[in-house]
């Protein structure tokens, strides 16, 4: 099985510029977020309207 | 199991996002009665032409400017056709089949419903806007399909 | 813990053919190749029925009496969703396991080559009759509509096959864990088993419809059938195939892009979790496709709901991973800015560049399938052209272009042969016109969906509706796109043919990715199926044993056959 505590130790140690460094794929995955709101509430307006 | 902390924010928003989905969605549906329609009523389609429904209907006025037809769903036709109603109308749809699935679609309208052998289906819709409005069937029924609508003219 | 770094257990008394690329033996190269050879056919057939189908739409050809516009779009269906995505998925996860696990097992081999003979003979059968107009049914065949009998003898002989070809699979991968106790199985492994999984449930329900239900009808032997108990049938099936062939494709992302990029696999024990999500989670959602049927509550119709955006999760997952692999291998590089990252990407390497263009097109095609099982949202888009729009970004674009960059390295690993340079420019020009061609027709398919019309429907302008006459200007934009896929059809042909036969002889590998960080390793009880299939089957009773029950008991009146033609 998976050493546990010596994984939590790896996780705190683990040196600040690696957690940053995945910033470009959190941006990324938001603009994708932005695109799921603004397609989705497209469609819904046009349901609306069509009632 | 480390998961990184930009990935369990872009997890939460991302969950978030589909929770305000299906919340607005839900509440459309268990208060607001907009759900996709459900009829749960069986008929036999071998007596679908002769039924007491489907036989002869017509247009029928129930109330103020509601009315209720019953139309037959089949290869290639609906029968009743075109229609012909006042603007402001609300028109509840009572559908069947006597032979294959068929979808009953109007054009500018939600109306989208399925009619398939051995259930009855039920839509209703508010025709606000005056125009034409082209009936169609949208599920593949056989060879003449493409030529199965009709119209609906709201004066 | 380690997967592919330890040499390749070989299975007693086969003789290794050193000719062979490393890490799998003649026998598994030919098993595969045959796979891969009918996945081809089925391309350039599906392709053709395709164009004519876009031509016929648009007014620009119309078809000799002797073929429907429906027999077409029958053959377009099955040659794509069904035969291709098999033959080529089974072809590539069985090379694939062959590779991490050191080898297929020789019963492995007995029950592929029989599952492929089985699959193979199905397929000539329904396209036989598919094209003879005698089978005018379309994919989906939703009863009461009635094919020739033996059309339904065609798909149950592919459906029994691809069962043969599930067990195959488990032999070997169960086989591994014997010989390796206390170790996790390689995360590629861990894929295909998860996607022969979901095709044994698929199998199952598509199997009680067609041999006990549809076959029995065909032949006379029992008068009516249920068009409704018919239809919740198929699209247990349906609604799953489409996830097997998304985790199909996603096991090229995880496992083999970051390989290709230089990178590592960004977290072997997440990718498991997305994985068993899927399996658990994948088909209780199969009423999504049943949102506007009669005789199903709306409550159930909510649950089924639920549990598909349930499966979006898993999405959610994969996106984060994929987009994270990417930019630590930037970083790995120097990159310190912000999105500067995705410049350093092996953008002229065509096995990276079509899987990123798939994965790109994912985001649209994802979107538009949130839209699609919104409850009642889908009254705005079922049946309409929309779908096949959607379907086309999916199946169309991310499948199928994540296939194509696999083959890309597949091929060449088969058949001793290297991906030249000019092959690979070659590539990357058709991933170009395949996605271009794909964004034209579909972009065009969604918005005429929006506009009413309606998919699976010949040319037709509803007698001069005025609501027809808009659709005509995106019904060409749509047959556009379809000239232009098959140039890439033509394209693909080509390089296929090259990489098979004709490049010159090289060593090309599989690329499988290492681990990030040992501690990414996920916990060995996720090897452990018997969980896993014990919760899909109890997600999908919750989901599908009220209905069926209701159905099988409510004296349902039944439908006599009709035929088509």
């Amino acid at each position: 099985m998976k050493d546990a505590p010596a994984a939590n130790k790896k996780g705190k140690s683990r040196p600040d510029s690696q957690e940053s460094s995945l910033k470009g794929t959190f941006v990324s995955v938001l603009i994708i977020g932005v695109f799921m709101l603004v397609s989705w509430f497209s469609i819904f307006l046009l349901f609306l309207e069509r009632n | 199991m480390h998961i990184h902390r930009y990935e369990k924010l872009w997890l939460i928003i991302g969950s978030f996002i589909l929770f305000i989905f299906l919340g607005i969605v839900a509440i459309q549906t268990f208060f607001l009665d907009m759900g996709p329609p459900s009829h749960a009523e069986i008929i036999d389609p071998q007596t679908v032409r002769e039924s007491e429904i489907f036989a002869d209907a017509e247009l029928t006025e129930v109330g103020d400017n509601e009315y209720e037809i019953a139309i037959i769903a089949e290869m290639f036709a609906f029968q009743p056709g075109d229609l012909e109603i006042p603007a402001g109308a609300t028109v509840h749809f009572t559908l069947a089949s006597p032979d294959v699935t068929h979808g009953f679609k109007i054009t500018d309208t939600n109306v989208n419903v399925m009619v398939v052998p051995g259930h009855i289906s039920k839509i209703s819709h508010t025709f606000d806007e005056p125009g034409e409005y082209l009936i169609l069937c949208n599920e593949y029924c056989g060879l003449g399909h493409e030529f199965m609508a009709s119209t609906i003219i709201v004066k | 813990m380690a997967h592919i770094n330890e040499a390749p257990i070989r299975h007693k008394g086969i003789a290794v053919n050193e000719a062979a690329a490393a890490g799998i033996t003649t026998r598994d190269i030919r098993l595969s190749a045959a796979n891969l050879s009918i996945a081809f056919i089925a391309l350039v057939v599906g392709g053709v029925a395709g164009l004519l189908q876009g031509l016929v739409r648009s007014g620009f050809l119309e078809l000799p009496s002797w073929i429907s516009y429906y027999a077409l779009l029958t053959a377009h269906g099955v040659m794509f969703v069904l035969v291709l995505t098999s033959f080529f998925s089974i072809g590539y996860l069985y090379a694939g396991t062959s590779r991490v696990l050191g080898g297929l097992a020789p019963k492995t081999l007995a029950f592929g080559w029989t599952g492929f003979a089985l699959m193979t003979v199905g397929t000539v059968m329904a396209a036989f009759f598919i094209l003879t107009g005698n089978a005018n049914v379309l994919y989906t065949f939703y009863t009461p509509m009635q094919a020739h009998p033996w059309f339904y003898i065609g798909l149950a002989l592919i459906v029994v096959g691809i069962l043969l070809n599930c067990v195959g699979m488990f032999i070997t991968y169960q086989s591994w864990r014997k010989r390796n106790p206390g170790k996790l199985t390689p995360l590629f492994a861990f894929f295909a088993n998860a996607v022969f999984v979901l095709w044994v449930f698929a199998s199952l329900f598509i199997a009680v419809f067609v041999v006990g239900m549809v076959i029995p009808w065909a032949f006379g032997w029992v008068e009516t059938i249920d068009p409704m108990m018919g239809r919740t049938l198929f699209w247990a099936f349906g609604h799953t195939l489409v996830n097997i062939w998304m985790l199909t494709a996603i096991s090229a992302w995880y496992v083999s892009m970051p390989k290709l990029i230089g990178g590592k696999v960004f977290s072997d024990s997440l990718a498991r979790v997305a994985v068993v999500i899927l399996v658990v989670a994948n088909v209780p959602g199969g009423f999504h496709h049943q949102i506007l049927d009669p005789g199903l509550s709306v409550n159930l119709k909510f649950l089924h709901v639920i549990q598909t955006f349930m499966i979006i999760f898993p999405s959610l997952m994969t996106a984060f991973a994929m987009i994270a692999t990417m930019e630590r291998a930037g970083r790995a590089k120097g990159v310190t800015s912000l999105l500067g990252w995705w410049k350093t990407l092996p953008w002229s390497d065509a096995r990276f560049f079509a899987l990123i263009v798939a994965m790109l097109a994912f985001i649209p095609a994802g979107l538009g399938g949130i839209i699609n099982a919104s409850n009642q949202i889908n009254q705005v888009v079922h049946n309409s052209i929309w779908v096949t729009g959607h379907l086309h970004l999916t199946v169309g674009t991310t499948v199928m272009l994540t296939f194509f960059g696999i083959s890309y390295w597949l091929i060449p690993y088969l058949s001793g042969r290297k991906m030249t340079r000019t092959i690979n420019r070659l590539a990357i020009a058709q991933t170009i016109i395949w996605a271009g061609g794909m964004l034209l027709m579909s972009g065009a398919m969604h918005i005429n969906g929006l506009l009413g019309s309606p998919r699976r429907t010949a040319n037709t302008t509803y007698n001069g509706s005025s609501a027809a006459s808009d659709w005509a200007m995106y019904e060409m934009l749509m047959a556009m796109g379809g000239v232009i896929l098959v140039i890439a059809i033509v394209l693909l042909v080509y390089i296929w043919a090259q990489l098979a036969f004709i490049a010159p002889k090289g060593e090309g590998d599989f690329p499988i990715g290492e681990d990030y960080s040992p501690s990414d390793a996920s916990p060995l009880f996720m090897d452990r199926w018997s969980i896993w299939v014990g919760l899909a089957t109890i997600s999908i009773a919750i989901a599908y044993v009220i209905p069926l029950i209701n159905f099988a008991s409510g004296d349902m009146p039944g439908s006599p056959p009709f035929l088509m033609p």
